[in-house]
C-alpha cells in the first residue's frame, strides 16, 4: 500500500498539482511555438513525453556511477541521444508532421522540463518510480499542449483536429472537425500573442479551481497552544 | 474657536475623473464632425456600436470582480475608450471588428490588468493592434473620402455594408473602393508608401486624386478637427502641453531632416502631421494619464520617442500609418522613463549619488 500511494503522489503532481506546463512554466517555448493546432500539439507532446520517460529511466539507472561534479553534461548527452532517435523516428514514419514540427523537434533537448525531472527527481530515485514519473510529467505536459492547440484551433481556424493524417495515416482525415465556417482566419490565436494570452488564461483557469477546491475544503481547526498562566508575582 | 490647519495644497480643484472624461470626449467632436462630413456615417456606426459592446463588458466585468458597478461603468473611461476606438477603425470596417475590438480593449487590456488606472497599455490602441495583426484584410480596406466615391453612400448603405458586407444595391466593400477610373483608392499615407515602392516619387504621389490639393481629401480635415479639439483641452487644462508638444516637434524634425535629405523620397513635414492618426494620437492617446509617462522631463522623451517611432515605421516600417504600434512601445517604455525622470524632491542636492 505504501508504494501505491507514492505512485498515486506522482501522479498527482506530474498531472496536476507540479504540472510542467501549468505551475513550473517548463519548457514554455515549445509550448506556445507549436500549439498552433491540436495535432502539432499532440505530436510534440507524444515526443516530449516519449524522451522524458526514457531519460528519466536511463538517468536514474546510472545515478550511482555519475560523478556529481560533471551529471548536468551527462544528462545533456543521454536527453540529446533520445531526441535524436525520436527525431529520426518521426523523420521515417511521421514525415509531414516532422516537417511541421520543423525546428522544435530538435529542440526538445533544451527543453527544461526534460533536464528538470532528471536533476530533480531521476538522479535521486529507483527506475520504476523514476520512469513513472517521466510518464506523469510527459501526460501533464501533452494534456496543456493539447488544451493549448485545441483552444487555439477552435479560435483561430474554426476546426479541431486539422490535419491529423500527419499524424494517424490518411484515415483520420475524417476526424477533422469544422466547429464554425470562418470567413477569415483570427490571426492572433494562431500567432504566439495569442499563445500567450490563451495560456496566461489557462493558468488563472487553474488557479481558480485551486481556490475553489481550497475554499471547499473544511478548515482545520486551529491546535492553539493553551498554557497555564503562570503568576511569577505570587 | 479652533481654526482647522490644513498643509499646502490650499486650493483644491473638485474635478473627478468622469468630468476629466467627458471634457476629453467633446473635445473629440470636431474631428468626428470632420470625419462624418468626409466619410459618411461609418466611423459614427462603429462609435455607437462599440460605446454599447464596452458598457456591456465593462458591466459583465465589473459584476464578476465585485466591483461598485454604477459609478466604474458611467466615469466614462470606458466609453472615451470605444469612442477612440470607433473613430479609429476604417469606416466600413465589418460588424464584429468593433465587437472584438471593444471586447479586448475592456476585458483582457484594462479590466484583467485591474481596471482603471492599472492598465499598462491604452486600451483603445492596443485593441487596434490586435484587430490589425489579426484581421489585416478588413483592417486596411479604408474608404476613399465621400466626394471621389462613384456611388452615392447613405446612411442606409453604410448600416448594410458594415452589417452585410453589402450594400441593398449590391455593392461590396472592394466596388466601393475602387475609383472610376478603375483603380482601387487607399490613404494619403499608403499612397505615398506603395508609390515610392513603385518608383515614384512624393511629388508625383501627390498628383494623385486622394491626395487633393493638399495633404489628402477629408484627412487633412479630420487632423485638423483633432487639433482644435485638443487646443480645447489644453486651455481647459485637462491635458498637459508637453506631451502633444515634444511628438509634434519630434514628428517635425524628423520628417524635415528626411525632406531636406531627400525630398523625392520624403513626404513634408505638414504631410507628415496632418495625415494618419497624427494629431488623434498627439492630443487624445498620447496623452492618456494612466499609460504614459509622469513627470515633465518623462513626458517630453515619452512624446519624443513616440514622434521618431511613428516616423521610422511610418518611413521604413511595414505599415502606413505608426501611431498605434508607437504608443504602445512608448507604454511598455513609460515605467522605464518614470525610472530615470524622477523630479528632484524638494530639498535634496542635484545629482546626489546614493
Amino acid at each position: 500500500m505504501k508504494i501505491d500511494a507514492e505512485y498515486k503522489e506522482l501522479a498527482w503532481q506530474g498531472l496536476w498539482k507540479n504540472n510542467p506546463g501549468l505551475v513550473q512554466l517548463l519548457g514554455l517555448c515549445p509550448l506556445l511555438a507549436v500549439t498552433s493546432t491540436v495535432v502539432n500539439a499532440l505530436g510534440l507532446g507524444i515526443a516530449t513525453m516519449f524522451v522524458l520517460i526514457c531519460s528519466n529511466a536511463t538517468v536514474s539507472a546510472i545515478r550511482q556511477w555519475v560523478p556529481k561534479e560533471i551529471r548536468i553534461p551527462i544528462f545533456v548527452l543521454i536527453i540529446a541521444a533520445f531526441v535524436t532517435c525520436v527525431q529520426l523516428l518521426m523523420n521515417a514514419f511521421t514525415y509531414d508532421l516532422y516537417q511541421s514540427l520543423g525546428i522544435f523537434l530538435p529542440l526538445i533537448v533544451t527543453n527544461c522540463a526534460i533536464i528538470g525531472r532528471a536533476e530533480a527527481y531521476a538522479s535521486k530515485n529507483p527506475v520504476k518510480q523514476a520512469s513513472f514519473d517521466g510518464l506523469m510529467m510527459g501526460l501533464g505536459f501533452l494534456a496543456v499542449l493539447v488544451i493549448l492547440g485545441g483552444i487555439r484551433e477552435i479560435l483561430g481556424q474554426g476546426t479541431l483536429f486539422d490535419g491529423a493524417n500527419l499524424l494517424l495515416g490518411t484515415w483520420a482525415t475524417e476526424l477533422r472537425i469544422e466547429v464554425y465556417k470562418l470567413d477569415s482566419q483570427f490571426l492572433l490565436a494562431i500567432l504566439p500573442p495569442g499563445a500567450f494570452i490563451a495560456m496566461g488564461f489557462l493558468i488563472a483557469g487553474k488557479n481558480a479551481i485551486d481556490n475553489k477546491i481550497a475554499q471547499a475544503k473544511p478548515k482545520q481547526l486551529e491546535q492553539a497552544i493553551e498554557r497555564v498562566r503562570v503568576n511569577f508575582e505570587n | 474657536m479652533a481654526f482647522w490647519i490644513a498643509s499646502s495644497p490650499h486650493n483644491h480643484q473638485q474635478s473627478e475623473t468622469s468630468g476629466l472624461m467627458r471634457l476629453v470626449i467633446y473635445a473629440t467632436i470636431p474631428g468626428i464632425f470632420a470625419q462624418w462630413y468626409f466619410f459618411g456615417w461609418g466611423n459614427l456606426i462603429h462609435i455607437a456600436m462599440a460605446i454599447t459592446i464596452v458598457l456591456v463588458a465593462e458591466f459583465a466585468v465589473l459584476s464578476l470582480r465585485e466591483k461598485k458597478i454604477r459609478p466604474q461603468l458611467f466615469d466614462g473611461s470606458a466609453i472615451l475608450t470605444a469612442v477612440l476606438l470607433g473613430i479609429s477603425l476604417p469606416a466600413l470596417a465589418p460588424w464584429w471588428i468593433t465587437i472584438i475590438g471593444s471586447l479586448f480593449a475592456i476585458i483582457v487590456v484594462k479590466q484583467l490588468y485591474g481596471g482603471l488606472g492599472h492598465n499598462p497599455f491604452n486600451p483603445a490602441m492596443a485593441a487596434y493592434v490586435m484587430l490589425l495583426i489579426s484581421f489585416p484584410v478588413q483592417m486596411t480596406q479604408w474608404q476613399p473620402p465621400l466626394p471621389l466615391l462613384a456611388i452615392d453612400l447613405q446612411f442606409a448603405d453604410t448600416l448594410s455594408l458594415i452589417f452585410s458586407g453589402y450594400t441593398p444595391q449590391g455593392y461590396s466593400v472592394e466596388q466601393i473602393r475602387t475609383h472610376v477610373d478603375g483603380f482601387t483608392m487607399a490613404t494619403p499615407l499608403d499612397t505615398v508608401k506603395t508609390n515610392i515602392t513603385l518608383g515614384l516619387t512624393v511629388v508625383e504621389s501627390m498628383e494623385s486624386p486622394i491626395i487633393g490639393k493638399h495633404f489628402g481629401i477629408g484627412w487633412e480635415w479630420i487632423n485638423a478637427g483633432f487639433l482644435l479639439g485638443g487646443l480645447f483641452l489644453l486651455t481647459k487644462k485637462a491635458i498637459h502641453w508637453t506631451t502633444p508638444l515634444s511628438f509634434l516637434t519630434s514628428l517635425f524634425i524628423c520628417s524635415f531632416i528626411a525632406f531636406i535629405l531627400s525630398p523625392d523620397s520624403s513626404a513634408s513635414t505638414m504631410f507628415h502631421w496632418f495625415s494618419g492618426a497624427t494629431m488623434l494620437g498627439a492630443f487624445f492617446i498620447l496623452t492618456d494619464p494612466v499609460s504614459g509617462a509622469t513627470s515633465v522631463k518623462g513626458r517630453l522623451i515619452f512624446g519624443a520617442l513616440a514622434g521618431l517611432l511613428v516616423y521610422l515605421i511610418r518611413k521604413f516600417g511595414g505599415y502606413p500609418d505608426a501611431v498605434a504600434f508607437a504608443v504602445l512601445l512608448c507604454n511598455m517604455a513609460a515605467p522605464l522613463i518614470d525610472q530615470y525622470t524622477r523630479p528632484r524632491t524638494y530639498g535634496h542636492n542635484l545629482g546626489v549619488k546614493k
